[in-house]
């Protein structure tokens, strides 16, 4: 396996007029859990679609296990896809199927796997969430949290070489929280995965992140290991790990200051 | 001038889109219990509305024909004209405006709501196309289920004809069976009536699947996409109707 998983060079994206990044670039190591902070709206979740080869650049490249994502035909992407799970802000679970069935669906449409294998898979995939026995609920009936749960449970069904998450923590209860922040540990390490964890929780992600790369506006503004993020002493870091709203990241969209749009006439 | 180009582009993308419903269609066979589901879901969802429907038209039918009919004394014939409105322009017609109002909504406001919850996304990202599995079985349920509910439609109008023609109206039940078995041809009128009804149900379920697809995924992008599809698919059922009409009884 090579050391960078997924390697990120000169990457430009614009969406609706609106430039989201001008030249990123990123590695990714194999084996790591490295977090992606950045304010909300930077664009981490257009990230990770990016790598997942769901948008395309306008300039740069994205390699994923030493492939190109956005060169490949559509019968390798689905094939590299298969080994990248992806975590949804949203959890995105089909909602016409229980739990139970969202789980299984990537095992029975990928492998020839008997339905008793599938039923144990599923099982022990809703087990290490904590949902073993929630796989008769529709997902109309679980809180957001729990969904998120059988979305990670979801993502695993494949045991994926990588898996992204989008904001795994919002929502989460302090208890749920705990449980789940040990598991994207435990799951890295015991699998062997490479995982990429977008996040707004900067204690929780600090906690168990081995790389941080912290984007603003178009660009990675630090990175580096844990320790490394932890002692800096440049501005932007500090305030984005320390959460202050004044300071180098702007907190505000850009745009006309509040001062001045209170001093125009409403059209 | 924007606007003849927007809908220029639209086109284009629908029908790119169409290719690739198309092209996903002979992967459904080996899975064809993804059909059978749609074709429930879409097609009985329609049945009772296109039940009552159907009886009402063919009722209302015999009452204002049976008017014009008794001034020429022609009542003999009410039975074979009230079936040859509902087959040849009726049942295809209606049917297809009720089918885009019941099922093309729901089928635009469930695949749009999907695109909304990233549902879709998800699919792509486990390695399943979503076109394939979701948008293909949808489109080809709704394809198959529209000649059926137009058929369906006409067979229950006759039978309000006959209700209030026969029962209520004092026309002889044998006039009004044995002209239709008479004059009614087959090809002529209840095959092109058929061949509309398959039109119709390629257009709405098209549309449907597409202004879904294609929606802006928000709560008013489904719901302006919901509105779309009814509109523009009733108005192409129109078009279409009088073009096909054109073509066939002349
Ligand atoms: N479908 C879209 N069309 C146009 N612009 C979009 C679309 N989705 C997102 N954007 C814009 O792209 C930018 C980045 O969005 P993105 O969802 O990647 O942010 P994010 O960093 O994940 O934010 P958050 O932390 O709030 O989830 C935002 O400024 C948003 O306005
Ligand atoms: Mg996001």
């Amino acid at each position: 396996m090579p050391d960078t998983l997924i390697q990120i060079r000169d990457l430009h994206f614009t969406r609706a007029h609106k430039k989201i990044f001008a030249g990123v670039n990123m590695d990714i190591k194999a084996g790591r859990i490295t977090a992606v902070m950045g304010p909300s709206g930077t664009g981490k979740t257009t990230l990770l679609k990016l790598i997942g080869g769901q948008l395309k650049p306008d300039q740069g490249e994205i390699q994923v296990d030493g492939q190109n994502v956005h060169q490949l035909k559509r019968a390798d992407l689905y094939k590299l896809r298969k080994k990248m799970g992806m975590l949804f802000q949203s959890g995105a679970l089909l909602t016409d199927l229980n739990v139970f069935d969202n789980i299984a669906y990537p095992l029975r449409e990928h492998t020839n796997l008997s339905e008793s294998m599938i039923r144990s898979m599923v099982l022990i995939k809703l087990q290490a969430v904590g949902l073993s026995t929630a796989h008769k609920l529709m997902p109309a009936e679980l809180s957001g949290g729990m969904a998120r749960r059988v979305a990670l449970a979801r993502a695993l069904a494949l045991d994926p070489m990588m898996i992204m998450y989008d904001e795994p923590f919002t929502g989460q209860d302090p208890i749920s929280l705990g449980v789940l922040v040990k598991l994207i540990q435990d799951t890295n390490h015991a699998l062997k995965l490479t995982s990429i964890l977008v996040s707004h929780d900067v204690e929780e992600t600090l906690s168990i992140a081995d790389e941080v790369i912290i984007l603003s506006e178009g660009k990675v503004i630090a990175e580096g290991s844990r320790d490394e993020i932890l002692q800096s002493q440049s501005e932007w870091v500090r305030q984005f790990v320390d959460g202050k709203a004044d300071g180098p990241v702007p907190f505000h969209y850009p745009g006309d200051s509040i001062e001045k749009q209170l001093m125009q006439a409403p059209k | 001038m924007k606007a003849l180009i927007n809908m220029l582009t639209r086109l284009g993308r629908g029908s790119l889109f169409l290719i690739k419903i198309l092209a996903g269609i002979p992967q459904l066979f080996l899975r064809f219990n993804l059909v059978i589901r749609q074709v429930y879901s879409v097609g009985v969802q329609t049945l009772l509305i296109i039940l009552v429907a159907g009886l009402f038209v063919g009722m209302v039918l015999a009452l204002q024909l049976h008017y014009t009919l008794t001034t020429f004394g022609a009542e003999d014939t009410l039975g074979l004209l009230v079936d040859l409105s509902l087959v040849r322009e009726l049942g295809p017609v209606v049917a297809a405006l009720l089918f885009a109002g019941r099922a093309g909504s729901a089928l635009t406001a469930e695949i749009g709501l999907m695109k909304a919850t990233e549902q879709l996304s998800g699919l792509e990202m486990m390695a399943v196309d979503p076109i394939e599995r979701i948008i293909a079985p949808r489109f080809l349920a709704g394809f198959l289920s529209l000649p059926l509910l137009a058929a369906i439609f006409s067979a229950v109008g006759i039978l309000g004809g006959y209700m209030v023609g026969v029962d209520l109206l004092g026309v002889d039940s044998g006039a009004f069976w044995s002209q239709i078995q008479a004059k009614v041809d087959f090809y002529d009128d209840v095959l092109n009536g058929v061949i509309k009804s398959i039109v119709f149900g390629f257009i709405v379920s098209w549309i449907a699947v597409f202004e879904g697809y294609d929606c802006v995924p928000t709560s008013e992008g489904v719901a302006s996409a919901t509105t779309r599809t009814v509109v523009h698919s009733s108005l192409a059922v129109l078009g279409m109707d009088f073009v096909l009409t054109a073509i066939m009884f002349n």
